[in-house]
């Protein structure tokens, strides 16, 4: 084989030459890969006629890039790795001390330095360095205050390790007002914090515990149960059109119609767990995702009801329980009753509260859920279905609760869709919504909770700051769009994790019984003896 | 003898598609015995333990439980009147913890008895007190098989169904499985029927015995009768006592 061969040049090569082989390898590989994907483009002409515009320079830097990248980690960086690890070996050093080398605190304090003289002089950047340099300037302040957060991270690593739940449910509480705060000094408004803070509630915030909650209601059927889900986005959808048409037609609050649309979505979860009871595996998938499909297309093609196409559009704002109103028309509108200045960022932060409360819910309803027996049987029906039956575990009921469960909690979330955006239509329940939720599922480890948030913060998240990312221009161009880039680094990150953790970030699995706790795991939570 | 009757499986047959795998099989076991069957590889010993359960049903014959027909009974109905199994291949939960399987043991009774009954089985089997947080999965394979024993007794069962409980198993932990096995019957009065290879090791703790051969049984007696009958000496016992 190639490789024999392969390992007996090696040998004699050094690894100059050895990088610069590889580095070759590598320029091929990636000129074959970004060709179509860089080296061409097509575009629309004055006449609307399609026309290939090729963008060689941009291919060319690519590729150079690929094969320098290349160079370095075969020439430099792995010779430089693998002695390091013999004198971590020698030293006893490992497995910390790459990051120990990494964070200490001398630079801790010259990123604290840099980072506060560049806030500083923050204004008078533009006019001191001219608009060029001062980009990339902010793109280090940036790059400082990372790494001086990351050493934070690090320096209490077990302290976060050990207390994860819970400050990341603190630091969830605490977000809005922390934004709010940070943008109210930065302006020095408080009016100005309310202002700048909608993109960092909105597209931030709500976005990625929109996410956060879908995913975790899909962890019941398809991490708990093990039944693969591609159409879970169908109850996202019955519960953001049991909103829009309930509300538009009828009146009713918000408040009412968010148990409605869970019904609705469970029982349409009950419905698609009847046909495929019986399947499991592929073919539950392709069923499930069919499915998501029906929904998708009645939705577009029943004009009479769901407006088609065109969608719901005028869907009521969500009120403060009824006391309070975010329509700055209405008498009782929040501004108005508490005496302050108009502005749309309370909507938001409310809409933020929602929403992690209605994922909290999730979150504790599945927690106590797999502490009781039809949680455990879930679980069980997921390791091995005729042991489960052998054991007097009901598998019908047992799957259809996973599947009524799991898409109640899409149906919240999708009526908490519809009232945010205030307009439905088809296009938002596409299949990538499915694939985008259960890509989070599968990244954040099967089951795992925490996992699943980490897992969605980043990804949504690491695709909405893409968006944030204007300094890139200075580097490509001004017509370069990294937002245009995410699905790709989406993608990407994902083959990354996937390599580097093959069950998702958590992939051990929690246990629900420890000794001690024996008792608490009492027969009075049902009363059917299915679980 | 004059026990009555607990299964009675009667002219069972079973098909894997076109292809029959029991050709109507007969075989009662009476309540406080425990009853062998024995034979080659493919004999349709485990079909016969799965057809009891249901999975695959039996296309003629019947079976009766306790006076209950359950030949077209659901499995988990089945689980209900208190049969229970250590199935071929053990079938433990390998990603839940000792305690989770057996609490999953335990779920016909909503834990109801689980402490009791834990310390039961934790009597018979101290090796799973000392595993109890660990993942069955990490298990050696005399502990999943025990596993596999403390779950299905979890279910406080009438008749307790083993399908090769020795198999892969060193001599000493085998022992420890018989053991523990005829120990259930003589304090409990447990009925045990059970499937296995190890025909030497299976006639001596049981009470009575069946041999089959592709789909039929073709003799039956007490152990004693069987281990000294010349056919099944050489057919099954020749080449070293397991």
């Amino acid at each position: 084989m190639a490789n024999i061969a392969q390992a007996s040049r090696e040998e004699t090569a050094s690894p100059l030459q050895h990088g610069l082989r590889e580095a070759f390898y590598a320029g091929i590989i990636a000129f074959g890969l970004f060709f179509l994907f860089i080296g061409l483009k097509t575009d629309q002409n004055i006449s609307n006629e399609l026309v290939l515009v090729p963008r060689w320079g941009l291919l060319t830097i690519v590729v150079g890039l690929v094969m320098l990248g290349r160079f370095l980690y075969v020439a430099y960086a792995q010779p430089f790795m693998a002695r390091q690890k013999i004198v971590d070996v020698a030293s006893g050093l490992l497995p910390d001390s790459v990051a120990t080398r990494f964070f200490r605190l001398p630079y801790f304090i010259g990123a604290l330095v840099v980072a506060a003289v560049l806030l500083l002089f923050a204004g008078s950047l533009d006019g001191i360095f001219g608009s060029g340099l001062a980009g990339y300037l902010r793109f280090f302040r940036a790059l400082a205050i990372i790494y001086a957060l990351a050493s934070v991270l690090f320096y209490f690593r077990a302290f976060i390790h050990n207390h994860f739940s819970a400050l990341g449910v603190g630091v969830l509480i605490a977000y809005p007002i922390v934004v709010v705060l940070i943008l109210a000094l930065l302006t020095g408004s408080m009016a100005g914090g309310f202002q700048g803070s909608l993109k960092w509630v909105d597209n931030f915030g709500i976005q990625i515990l929109i996410y956060v909650m879908l995913a975790w209601g899909l962890n019941i059927v398809v991490g708990l149960a093990g039944l693969l889900d591609l159409g879970y986005v169908a109850f996202y959808a019955v519960g953001a059109y049991a909103y829009a048409l309930l509300a538009t037609q009828l009146g009713w609050s918000f408040w009412i119609l968010l148990p409605v649309a869970g019904i609705m979505a469970a029982f349409w979860g009950v419905i698609l767990g009847f046909p495929v009871l019986r399947l499991r595996g592929d073919y539950l998938a392709i069923v499930t995702l069919a499915f998501g499909e029906i929904i998708r297309l009645v939705l577009i093609n029943w004009r009479e009801v769901t407006n088609g196409a065109a969608g719901i559009s005028g869907i009521p704002k969500v009120s403060f329980f009824g006391l309070m109103s975010f329509n700055v028309s209405d008498p009782n509108y929040i501004a108005k009753v508490l005496g302050i200045a108009q502005s749309g960022a309370y909507y938001k932060i409310f809409l933020y509260y929602l929403i992690l409360g209605l994922a909290l819910l999730t979150a504790f309803v599945t927690i106590r859920l797999r502490r009781m027996p039809v949680g455990r049987a879930w679980e069980a029906l997921r390791e091995d279905e005729i042991a489960c039956r052998s054991l007097g575990i009901n598998t019908t009921t047992t799957k259809l609760t996973a599947f009524a469960t799991g898409a109640m909690f899409g149906g919240f979330a999708g009526s908490f869709f519809a009232a945010r955006q205030g307009f439905v239509s088809p296009e938002s329940f596409v299949f990538l919504e499915s694939a985008i939720i259960l890509a989070i599922v599968v990244l954040g480890g099967m089951g795992s909770l925490v996992g699943i948030a980490v897992a969605a913060a980043v990804m949504i998240g690491g695709t909405e700051i893409l968006r944030e990312m204007e300094f890139l221009k200075h580097v490509f161009g001004p017509d370069f769009t990294p937002e245009l880039y995410r699905m790709l680094l989406f993608g990407m990150a994902m083959v990354i994790v996937m390599l580097w953790k093959p069950r998702g970030f958590v992939g051990s699995r929690e246990p629900t019984a420890f000794l001690h706790e024996r008792k608490a795991v009492s027969s009075s939570f049902t009363k059917e003896g299915h679980g | 003898m004059t026990a009555k009757t607990l299964l009675d499986i009667k002219g069972v047959e079973t098909y894997y598609g076109n292809i029959r795998a029991l050709s109507g099989v007969d075989v009662a076991v009476n309540e406080g015995e425990i009853v062998a069957l024995i034979g080659a590889n493919g004999a349709g010993k485990s079909t016969l333990m799965m057809t009891i359960f249901g999975t695959p049903r039996a296309r003629r014959g019947t079976i009766t439980f306790a006076g209950t027909d359950i030949t077209d009974m659901p499995t988990h109905e089945i689980a209900r009147l208190r049969i229970a199994q250590s199935p071929e291949g053990r079938r433990i939960f390998p990603r839940m913890t000792v305690m989770e399987n057996l609490q999953m043991g335990a779920s016909l009774d909503n834990l109801k008895y689980y402490d009791e009954d834990v310390e039961k089985v934790f009597t018979l089997f101290p090796r799973l007190k000392e595993r109890i947080g660990q993942r069955g999965g990490t298990l050696s394979g005399g502990e999943q098989q025990m596993l596999s024993i403390g779950r299905a007794l979890m279910a406080r069962p009438k008749l307790l169904l083993l399908d090769e409980p020795s198999l892969g198993l060193a001599p000493l932990i085998v022992k420890q499985i018989f053991d523990a096995i005829r120990e259930l019957n003589r304090t409990q009065g447990l009925t045990v029927f059970l499937v296995e290879q190890n025909a030497f090791g299976a006639l001596k703790l049981a009470t009575r015995g069946y041999v089959m051969v592709n789909g039929v049984v073709t003799m039956s007696g007490t152990g004693k009768d069987l281990l000294a009958d010349p056919e099944v000496r050489a057919a099954y016992l020749e080449g070293g006592r397991h």
